[in-house]
């Protein structure tokens, strides 16, 4: 007893002594009995990052933990609620000049790591909340991790995802750590892992249950509970009474012989990189280096492992892939936020009209956020196909056990299916996403405001009516905006809102809302034909058209596209958005912007879609598709078509990279024209509409950070060749003119 | 000042019809000896009649797997249902109805109250209907008999519950239940075969009753656990009121107070009549279990939590006049009760927190009005955490919406004859016995007013106050 009392006087002497010393802002620590509780908050940020201030407490702390006797054991834990740590900082790389300076930050972060790994007394991680990138690298070199079941905690290394590579360690820890296979799979794709498959994994050694109201918030008590657990942990490892390794399963055990036969984990090498080169056409070059990294780790010693992990961390943060993808990263932040002040009324009841795949997709989207959803249609057996396409798209997650049964019945309980006009004097917004047809839009936009409140906002979910040709017959068209949703609804990012010079800043406001609320990255553009995304890829669609009338084969055309970064290849894009949309899109815009939007000939289009060729939904379009048979065939039919209408190809300009380049560079001169023409506010929302909206190629990080590291002039350039040969549809506009007359001139800093 | 002026307000009509009612039965409650003052005399209301329990009994409540274990839940019930004729001395065609608790169903005897009625040779004019509310599905029986005597349409109602824990329903799995159905409808020998066929070793896994919320799939002891946790409960403290429930039960058993347990002849068994869950331990061995939900580090155990109980009881529910009339002496007033219902994940358990100032509000006493409290046992970390509610302003103000908080029950006048850790908790019979034995302390020990709280499974929760009958 008496042992205890002065161990207590002294934690007591020790924590007023450490208050005289200048105040550490980051890092804290208390020592309850023998164990020392290190409590990390950054006071600057809603969640912790390992910044150099950061780094510099968090050594002098450990420092002082291991020059301390009278600890025996570490509890390293956040005090913030949502966040462990949620990576290193991304500034601190930013603001690095060369790779050597990188690597630097690398091998300072590799160091401390060790030492952690390496320390006498055992410290335990309580993670609750974020623990990604850095984070979890310093938690994996700590010797017990305990995590809470929290929603909030999430452990993932997502550096892969910014192109670059877990650079304090983790590609050489969590190979051992988990075997080759899944530490491959959680470095490479970037994924973010849940609290019990992290237990399953073995990536954490205990998890401990969130908490409800008690005498404390639940969030609170909930980190002070996770606390008290992990304190008992360390001093039982302290004590040795909880073992540091676990009993290898028999699983285990075979996983473990077979690897240890060399070509077997060269097997898995060759697989992996296969694999990567496959889905990334070797565009993006992180993958590949955390190959290297984990090879060299595990074929030659850890020396060469940890070398060769910050070298390539150093270079790949150089590369402007790494770059490219950062960026949107930080467009992705921006585009998350709400740029117009806080709606005045916020809207709980949605009305959506029409139970298609857009309308049932956007009602799938609301139900889960809690907003109370009407959907509408006008026949029976559309609002069926429509709700089913809602109770699935839930029970599919339920499958997932990403929510349970009883949250998929409580989300559907926020939908009402219904034929007619019923409870729509409640409504607080009207999403209408009806047949793209101007006269149907005005017919369906009379109706509704003849039975809405005055303060209901009508959205209208349209890809290229102009916003203000709907609103002409409207009574109220400061209450009119335009939401361009993507489909799928709930698997695309991107919404896309247009307004009108009428449309008042509170309807703005509370569209943007809404599409946040429904988990949307949102871009605010102007109004006009085709807005922003639509018309950006209406040239380039009237391009591939023209490729194809000249001779490519589909498939040769979608690895040309696929191949400079595109996720899905131009003739399965037209395939997927549906031939007859393309069709009226192209005729459409070409009306409203002439020439420029030439090319390929609609007349190709329009026959495709006469014979039934209307894409995927229909089954048939520029390939066959059959249920269930991922193999996909040209469609010969539509093949006839195209030879019918067959152009001779001008052999200056039809080598692979030209037809990529004419495809890009009418996509991104039309883009960098809406940025000219206002239709754009910034660059930013530009390259987040063009990558999340329409697939731009994220390692080129949209449209307008192609122009900065291509180089303006070079682009120029090669359209001039083009203009040459097909006029003014390769003319470059204004702004890119500028732009490549001043090479100071960057869209991004 | 609003609060205040409030109070005086209500109070104020309360005054005369206290003065009326005190006239009226001034000769009864003089002589009752009070400690202290109460907010209010009695609760009995002008134009509602006053409802009594004559009397209640229960079967003695079995650990579930040892001398009943051959019963069926009807078995049980009936045996409650003809003791409390036999204590009653009542005449079985005064019965105008018969209400019953049950949670785990017998499919065979989906209606438990009908069957074990007729098997205790009630006439079988006398309708009965089962009802279930988990853990308060017995107090649900009894209001729905206050229910229909304050509306007028019986005069005499038997309530009770029953559990059987000793068998429950294991099912067949979905699948073979499927193809089970479709056999009866297959027309040739084929088809038979072929849905045969059709069986997979995997459809023969059979599905086993779960003890899980059904909207959260946690199940109960765990979310006790995380319960306990949230309001700093700790193992010590756990295990120390176990212990005082198992210590207290011992005593009352011992000392003959436990009355409402009636002897019961188990068929080729001997006669049973006492508990068999009572076991005082040490904190020694207590401390010796591990976790039973939470490992490793979780404090719920099977020590310091209620354990699977067989068990019936019953009560006879009258209007005072009926029963002055039968020539019965009645044992309490059954006043206001409430019923309250909260998120079922995270405040499963805390229907004590939030039905006693409802109930007390409703009834206009304060806990210092109270008496005797009875408070359903489900697990030590639960009753422990619900007083930490109940001691809590800021619980109140933050999650109840009060100004301040009620207040936690004085000690010793809290479950001070044992409570379902110790006694059991055969779930739907536990509501008639929280009943019984507040009647049977008041009697005892000389109180007026007493509560009955408990916490059931789905987040809700229930409270009564009873008032003594004047002796």
């Amino acid at each position: 007893m008496a042992g205890v009392r002065a161990l207590g006087s002294l934690s007591r002497l020790t924590t007023r002594r450490y208050t005289l010393f200048p105040a550490r802002t980051h890092v804290n620590y208390e020592i309850k009995g023998d164990v020392a509780v290190v409590r990390m908050n950054d006071p600057n940020s809603r969640v912790n990052t390992l910044s150099t201030q950061m780094q510099r407490e968090m050594t002098e702390v450990m420092d002082e933990i291991w020059g301390n006797n009278a600890v025996q054991s570490v509890v390293l834990i956040s005090s913030k609620p949502g966040s462990f740590i949620a990576g290193a900082d991304l500034n601190m790389i930013q603001a690095c000049t060369t790779a050597e300076e990188v690597t630097g930050l690398s091998q300072e972060g590799q160091r401390m790591f060790e030492k952690v790994e390496k320390s006498p007394k055992p410290i335990v991680a309580a993670i609750n909340g974020s623990c990604l990138g850095g984070g979890l690298e310093f938690a994996i070199s700590c010797q017990y991790r305990i995590a809470t079941k929290s929603k909030k905690t999430v452990l993932g290394c997502p550096e892969v995802m910014l192109g670059l590579l877990p650079g304090a360690g983790g590609t050489q820890r969590l190979p051992k750590m988990l075997g080759l296979p899944s530490a491959f799979d959680m470095i490479l794709t970037g994924r973010s892992i849940r609290p019990d498959k992290a237990k399953k994994m073995g990536l954490v050694h205990q998890l401990v249950d969130t908490l409800g109201p008690g005498l404390k918030s639940p969030e609170e008590r909930t980190i002070e509970y996770l606390e008290e657990v992990a304190v008992e942990a360390a001093r039982g490892l302290a004590k040795k009474q909880i073992p540091l390794t676990k009993e290898k399963g028999l699983m285990q055990k075979i996983q473990d012989y077979v690897m240890s036969y060399p070509f077997v984990r060269q097997q898995i090498y060759n697989t992996v990189q296969n694999k990567v080169m496959k889905q990334t056409k070797g565009l993006y070059p992180a993958p590949l280096k955390i190959i290297e990294c984990v090879k060299a780790g595990v074929e030659q010693g850890p020396t060469a492992g940890y070398l060769a992990e910050s070298q390539h961390f150093g270079k790949l943060a150089m590369t402007p892939e790494s770059k490219a993808l950062i960026g949107l990263y930080h467009g992705q932040v921006t585009c998350k936020k709400n740029r117009f002040r806080t709606p005045e009324k916020d809207a709980k009841t949605l009305a959506i009209l029409g139970a298609g795949l857009m309308g049932a997709g956007i009602a799938q989207v609301s139900v889960d956020k809690g907003f109370h959803t009407i959907l509408k249609d006008t026949t029976l057996e559309g609002l069926s196909r429509g709700e089913q396409q809602v109770y699935k798209g839930l029970n599919d997650k339920t499958k997932k056990k990403s929510i349970t049964s009883f949250e998929r019945d409580s989300f559907l309980s926020n939908l009402t299916g219904q034929l007619d006009y019923n409870g729509f004097n409640k409504a607080d917004m009207i999403i209408e996403a009806v047949f793209e047809d101007l006269s149907i839009k005005h017919k369906v936009l009379k109706e509704v405001e003849a039975v809405i409140p005055p303060h209901c906002i009508f959205a209208t979910n349209t890809s290229a009516l102009p916003i203000k040709d709907i609103a002409a017959v409207s009574k109220r068209p400061e209450k009119v905006i335009g939401m361009h949703y993507f489909s799928p609804v709930d698997k695309m990012q991107l919404l896309e809102i247009i307004t009108t010079d009428k449309t008042s800043k509170d309807t703005t406001a509370s569209a943007v809302a809404v599409g946040l609320k429904q988990g949307k990255v949102i871009i605010v553009v102007g109004d006009g034909p085709g807005f922003y995304t639509t018309r950006c890829l209406a040239p380039m669609l009237a391009e591939a058209v023209r490729v194809l009338q000249e001779g490519v084969d589909p498939k040769k055309l979608d690895g040309l596209t696929t191949g400079f970064g595109f996720p899905v290849g131009a003739a399965t894009l037209a395939d997927e958005v549906g031939i007859d949309v393309a069709a009226h899109v192209a005729e459409d815009l070409g009306k409203a912007f002439g020439s420029r939007f030439g090319g390929g000939n609609v007349e190709v289009l329009k026959t495709m879609v006469e014979k039934g060729f209307k894409g995927r939904k229909s089954g048939k379009g520029c390939y066959i598709y059959q249920p269930g048979l991922k193999r996909r065939d040209v469609n010969t039919e539509a093949l006839e078509i195209l030879e019918s209408y067959k152009l001779t190809p001008n052999a200056a300009v039809s080598s692979d990279s030209d037809i990529q380049y004419r495809l890009v560079s009418r996509f991104v001169n039309e883009a960098v024209l809406c940025l000219q023409e206002g239709i754009l506010a910034s660059p930013v929302e530009g390259d987040i509409g063009a990558v999340f909206g329409l697939g731009f190629p994220p390692c080129l990080g949209g449209p307008f950070r192609f122009v900065d590291s291509f180089g303006a002039d070079k682009l120029v350039e090669k359209m001039r060749k083009f203009e040459e040969v097909f006029g003014n549809q390769f003319t470059p506009c204004q702004l890119l003119l500028d732009h490549a007359k001043d090479p100071s001139k960057k869209f991004h800093k | 000042m609003a609060s205040m002026l409030l109070t005086s307000l209500r109070s104020s009509p309360l005054t005369s019809v206290q003065a009326a009612q005190f006239a009226a039965r001034s000769l009864g409650t003089s002589v009752h000896l009070q400690a202290q003052a109460k907010s209010k005399k009695t609760l009995a209301k002008p134009g509602v009649k006053n409802i009594v329990l004559v009397d209640g009994v229960r079967t003695p409540f079995l650990q579930s797997g040892t001398i009943y274990a051959d019963l069926m839940p009807h078995d049980l019930a009936r045996a409650a249902l003809q003791g409390l004729l036999n204590r009653t001395g009542l005449p079985k065609d005064a019965v105008d109805y018969i209400v019953y608790g049950t949670v785990i169903q017998e499919v065979k005897t989906s209606n438990v109250a009908r069957e074990a009625a007729l098997g205790a040779g009630f006439s079988d004019k006398t309708p009965a209907h089962t009802v279930t509310m988990a853990c308060i599905s017995s107090n649900q029986a009894m209001t729905t008999a206050v229910g229909l005597i304050a509306a007028g349409q019986c005069d005499a109602v038997v309530a009770g519950g029953v559990e059987f824990m000793s068998d429950v329903p294991i099912r067949h799995s979905r699948r073979m239940r499927k193809t089970m159905l479709s056999l009866n409808k297959a027309k040739t020998l084929g088809a038979r075969l072929s849905l045969l066929g059709s069986i997979r070793l995997a459809h023969l896994a059979p599905e086993l009753p779960a003890v899980a919320e059904f909207s959260t799939a946690e199940t109960m002891g765990h979310s006790a656990d995380r319960l306990a946790a949230a309001f700093g409960v700790s193992r010590l403290e756990q295990d120390e009121f176990a212990l005082r429930s198992h210590t207290l039960a011992k005593k009352a058993q011992d000392s003959g107070l436990l009355s409402d347990v009636i002897s019961f002849k188990v068929p080729g068994k001997d006669i049973v009549s006492k508990d068999n869950g009572i076991r005082p331990s040490t904190m020694e061995q207590m401390a010796k279990l591990k976790p039973a939900f939470i490992k490793p580090h979780g404090t719920v155990t099977a020590a310091n939590s209620s354990f699977l109980t067989d068990g019936a009881s019953a009560v006879l529910i009258m209007s005072e006049e009926k029963a002055l009339a039968m020539g019965y002496k009645p044992k309490a007033y059954l006043r206001d009760f409430v019923y309250v219902s909260q998120d079922p994940k995270d405040q499963l358990l805390l229907g004590p927190t939030y039905a006693t100032p409802k109930v007390l509000e409703k009834s206009g006493l304060t806990l210092n009005d109270i008496d005797v409290f009875e408070f359903h046992e489900a697990f030590a970390g639960q009753i422990m955490a619900n007083l930490k509610a109940m001691e809590s302003d800021w619980f109140a103000q933050t999650y109840m919406g009060r100004k301040t908080k009620v207040g936690a029950p004085p000690m010793e006048k809290f479950n001070s004859w044992g409570g379902s850790l110790s006694l059991g908790h055969p779930f739907a019979a536990t509501g008639c016995r929280l009943v019984t034995t507040v009647a049977h302390r008041l009697q005892k020990e000389g109180g007026q007013y007493g509560l009955v709280a408990a916490c059931a499974a789905g987040g809700q929760g229930h409270a009564m106050v009873i008032e003594a009958y004047p002796q």
